[in-house]
């Protein structure tokens, strides 16, 4: 099969996300690239463990004097929705319904910003109300290092998904975008991975001590 | 293995046939993901009615690993066929980084 052909409902391939040689390179290396990311969080993490609570003296905050669980909470709850809504959408696309897909990408970008905004919000509470910056503590260097990456990422998929909506919006499904539709949602849940190690780690174990 | 084309010889039948299975893969996502909120859940409130760090800690750990394997088997396809390579990455990637962190954290203790 040819990425430029012009499929159909009926023409269309049970995989086609891997149904060309393009895909199929794109499906390799794209799984090669989250296995470095999980190298380049779990170096984060690993920072964060050994410079946790690690601040010059007691006038500093410390983790479980900052974090908020309610908080905490609704963002996790929003970027777990926001998995499984992608979900959808890569299901309204192994079905050739482009109009679903849209829909349930759109959903998934609204949930993400969401959560970004929730997070930006955090930040700027912990920096006026606590001064918790990224160079008032090592702690502070640690914390916002791993959370900001992750919110990096939120910030970088957002972006990814709406650019392949917007310029998508006129061509339809075919085996050319569709692999990149599936890439994008690979990537989407693979924050969501990172985030539950990040509300497990930092913020519960924090919240004990 | 939703993925499986049966050759009935009418394409008409396959479809309806994946069309059934896409289904069927979407209901057991939606588990999937009904059980991810509620470990999700479970850790919360574990934290919130402060028991002991000693029990907690692991026991949080425990449950953000079951929700990861979830996220990475049912919402990121890997329990399909054709994801050897991806495993191979995915689990390399990882035993560097509980390497990594497994160092990290020991070294804070002298």
């Amino acid at each position: 099969m040819h990425a430029d052909e012009k499929m159909t409902y009926e023409t269309w391939p049970a995989a086609p996300e891997k149904a060309t040689l393009e895909a199929k390179n794109k499906f390799l290396g794209f799984w090669l690239f989250l296995g470095g990311e999980t190298v380049l969080f779990a170096s984060l993490f690993a920072t964060y463990l050994a410079l946790k609570d690690k601040v010059p003296n007691s006038e500093h905050y410390l983790a479980k004097d900052l974090f908020d669980l309610p908080l905490v909470f609704m963002a996790t709850m929003l970027l777990l929705t926001s998995s499984l809504t992608s979900v959808y959408a890569m299901y309204h696309m192994k079905n050739f319904d482009f109009k679903k897909m849209q829909l349930w990408l759109g959903i998934t970008v609204l949930l993400g910003a969401g959560f970004l905004g929730l997070e930006i919000y955090e930040f700027n509470h912990y920096v006026h109300e606590y001064h918790h910056t990224f160079t008032s503590s090592a702690f502070g260097s640690a914390f916002y290092t791993l959370t900001g990456f992750h919110g990096a990422h939120v910030a970088f998929g957002l972006a990814w998904i709406i650019t392949l909506m917007v310029r998508n919006s006129g061509r339809g499904l075919d085996l050319y975008n569709a692999p990149k539709f599936y890439v994008a949602s690979l990537y989407w849940h693979f924050i969501d991975v990172v985030w539950v190690f990040i509300f497990t780690v930092v913020y519960l174990m924090g919240m004990v001590g | 293995m939703a993925n499986h084309q049966p050759t009935s010889g009418n394409p008409r039948v396959d479809i309806e046939y994946r069309r059934k299975k896409n289904k069927e893969e979407m209901k057991h996502q939606v588990t999937s993901f009904s059980l991810m909120i509620f470990l999700t859940l479970i850790a919360f409130f574990a934290v919130g009615y402060g028991y002991s760090h000693w029990f907690i800690a692991p026991f949080i750990i425990l449950l953000a690993v079951i929700q990861v394997i979830f996220q990475l088997y049912y919402f990121m396809h890997m329990s399909h066929k054709g994801h050897e390579a991806p495993s191979l990455f995915l689990y390399s990637g990882v035993t560097v980084g509980a390497i990594t962190v497994l160092a990290f954290s020991t070294i804070i203790w002298w």
